[in-house]
């Protein structure tokens, strides 16, 4: 047989290497540069062809040879439950900025802190809000990021104008946030799937647009910064008599002022959480659920489809406003080009790769996507194998389709399975219920 | 016998295609009513049109002398009308036990625990596999589920779309079976819309024949049976 398993990746490995020699033929086979003239000329890098197609096919190669290629049934197998987890990682999240600080003092804690603490749980709070439109409720929202974006600038306008602090002010930012996702949501709740998914695109296009270009209010592409940040209970992270420091005696540190916005959006993230998991116990989240797996029979049901969607909208776009106003407090600026498709398109992603529906999972996966492309920007001894030029945070998105694509191989339904089932079996594409699925059943009209 | 479900001149249409001209059609309480007709004659539509999907043109539709022609698909669903639709339509993802909750969603779960005890008790199966999700169940298991949940929500009426698609002999009248005890011990009125005539006139008190959107013939389920004209359309030939 091993002939035979040989000759079969040999096989495999030709196709994969005709299928890269196609892609980068036009990509990396040619670099258009200007000339003398400064007219565009095609400057040949066949060498760099050629390594990407044996690269391509030495991959395919073994990959082909040490996975055997015919599918194997492996026993059913239980997953155990492990009651310790969620206490444990909390447990972690609550001593971690502490613990920074004890091992690398107070100057070196800030960007652990700001970076890989806040910035990352940010995105957790912001992937479990559309977890709920996109994971439970199964409406495919692409123009999340506007939702964050009403948040952030909500904050950065009131603010100043009204004096108020941002207590009193985060939840009207989720409330203003909410009302948008109810807004939107009315016109489109005939619309669904791609057509949902468009409109949702531009929608948060639109928002964009207008905030670039309604300068008297949100200043443009400027930005708006210089509005009040974050006080601990009325008192500011600033040095001086007045400040939190010397109101509690400590010294005064910078790092104090991430330290407590750490645990707010930590206390706030654990807040999303709760919510959601209550609601998924509660006809409402049920119902979300139903609608997402067929519409028809939601409402040959007698539920009323146009509320639970609406509900879902508003809901996921309320902690998107909130994580937009932490975002304010974390930056003190706010821009449009904080708000573009990428972000949305992250965020979906990160709800995508923890396997919609999960909660645990849509937090492994924003530590993944958004520490990992933080930590890329840290490699910096890469320069001295690839060059000066080589700039290690331009590989981002290349390592978030290099994440996707090891999901979809190997993981099919994202990192942590959304509702566990009695039985799951180790192998996804075997299991039964990718076979039992009523598909060809379902969109039947009539 | 007063009617329960009276469908008078109703017409629908897809764009400018028209689905159904004129129809006129009577479930009595207690009563089987069995719809019978070829592929596109517009039999799901008629029943998909009960529920306001689509909505129909000229007509009108009365249930328990209330007019229903306008109201919204899932205020409908709340006049104790459960319908069991085309293709099943359970929740995949979820497990049985959910999915008859979501039956139940329009009762606001009053008598919850008597009605699981009664479905259990007319299909033991779904008791055995409450826990397991909808979509890894067989195919009949599927339709015994839809047919469940669709009886969580108490209802007087049960409209039943095409039961028997694609499901073994065996099953089909398994479920068949279960429908006439329905009808028979609790009172449960039924309108059933099948292709496999020979199934549903024997179950049928009265049957309405539909072609091309039009009903052209009605009569006792057991008269339509004999009938030279029905027996030459539906039955011979096919694989009764």
């Amino acid at each position: 047989m091993p002939a035979e398993k040989m000759l079969r990746a040999l096989r495999e490995a030709g196709w994969a290497t005709l299928v890269v020699a196609g892609l980068s033929f036009p990509i990396i086979a040619y670099r258009a540069e200007p000339d003398f003239n400064n007219l565009l000329a095609l400057q040949p890098r066949w060498p760099l062809f050629l390594q990407f197609c044996a690269a391509a096919f030495l991959l395919r190669f073994f990959l082909s040879l040490w996975s055997g290629g015919e599918a194997k049934v492996k026993p059913a197998r239980v997953w155990p439950k492990l009651p310790w987890l969620g206490p444990l990682l909390l447990a972690g999240l609550t001593v971690y900025p502490l613990a920074v600080v004890a091992l690398l003092g107070p100057q070196a804690a800030l960007k652990w802190i700001d970076t890989y603490g806040v910035q990352i749980l940010i995105y957790v709070l912001l992937g479990w809000g559309l977890n709920i439109t996109v994971g439970l409720a199964g409406l495919l929202d692409l123009g999340y990021a506007a939702f964050y974006a009403v948040g952030a600038y909500a904050y950065a306008l009131l603010a100043p104008l009204t004096g108020l602090g941002f207590w009193a002010l985060l939840p009207v930012c989720g409330l203003l946030a909410a009302f948008w996702g109810f807004c939107i949501g009315f016109p489109i709740l005939r619309l669904r799937g791609d057509y949902l998914a468009i409109v949702t695109l531009a929608f948060a296009e639109i928002v964009r647009i207008v905030l670039i270009n309604w300068d008297v209010v949100t200043h443009g592409e400027a930005g708006l910064f210089g509005f009040p940040g974050l006080n601990f209970f009325g008192l500011p992270f600033i040095p001086g008599p007045r400040g939190f420091a010397a109101h509690f005696g400590l010294p005064f540190q910078g790092v104090q002022k991430q330290i407590f916005l750490y645990y707010l959006v930590l206390v706030l993230a654990l807040l999303a959480n709760l919510v959601s998991l209550r609601l998924r116990r509660l006809p409402l989240g049920r119902a979300w659920e139903a609608l997402r797996e067929d519409e028809i029979a939601c409402r040959a049901l007698g539920l009323d489809t146009r509320n639970i969607k609406l509900t879902a909208f508003a809901l996921g776009a309320f902690f998107a406003g909130i994580a937009g106003c932490l975002f304010a407090l974390r930056q003190g600026f706010v821009s449009p080009s904080a708000f573009t498709f990428s972000e949305s398109a992250l965020i979906l992603a990160i709800v995508v790769l923890g396997g919609g529906g999960s909660q645990l999972g849509v937090a492994v996966a924003a530590v993944f996507l958004v520490g990992a492309s933080e930590l890329l920007r840290e490699l910096t001894f890469l320069k001295s194998v690839f060059g000066p030029d080589f700039d290690p945070a331009q590989y981002r998105m290349l390592l978030v389709g290099l994440a996707m694509v090891a999901m979809m191989n190997f993981r099919p339904r994202g990192l942590v399975s959304t509702r566990a089932p009695t039985v799951r079996l180790s192998n996804p594409s075997s299991g039964p219920s990718d076979h039992l699925l009523p598909q060809g059943e379902k969109g039947v009209a009539s | 016998m007063t009617a329960l479900l009276s469908i008078s001149g109703v017409t629908a249409f897809y764009g400018a295609v028209q689905a159904l001209r004129g129809v006129d059609l009577e479930v009595g309480k207690g009563e089987i009513v069995a719809l019978i007709g070829s592929n596109g004659a517009g039999k799901s539509t008629l029943m998909m049109s009960i529920f306001g999907n689509p909505r129909v043109r000229d007509g009108k539709i009365l249930f328990d002398g209330q007019d229903i022609t306008h109201m919204p698909t899932h205020e409908i669903a709340r006049l104790s009308i459960a319908q069991s639709p085309e293709g099943r339509r359970i929740f995949a993802r979820m497990t049985v036990f959910e999915n008859l909750q979501m039956g139940a969603a329009v009762a606001q779960n009053v008598g919850f625990d008597d009605n699981l005890e009664k479905v259990f008790a007319i299909f033991p199966r779904l008791k055995e596999r409450q826990k397991q999700r909808g979509g890894t169940l067989s195919g009949g298991e599927q339709q015994m589920l839809a047919i469940a949940r669709a009886l969580m929500s108490n209802p007087k009426l049960l409209l039943l779309d095409e039961p028997s698609l694609g499901l073994a002999p065996l099953v089909c009248k398994q479920i068949f079976e279960t429908v006439k005890r329905l009808n028979e011990q609790e009172g449960l009125s039924v309108f059933l819309v099948e292709q496999d005539a020979h199934h549903a006139l024997k179950l049928a008190h009265r049957a309405y024949v539909l072609v091309n959107g039009a009903v052209t013939m009605s009569g006792r389920g057991a008269d339509l049976l004999r009938d030279p004209k029905v027996r030459a359309a539906y039955l011979e030939g096919g694989a009764h």
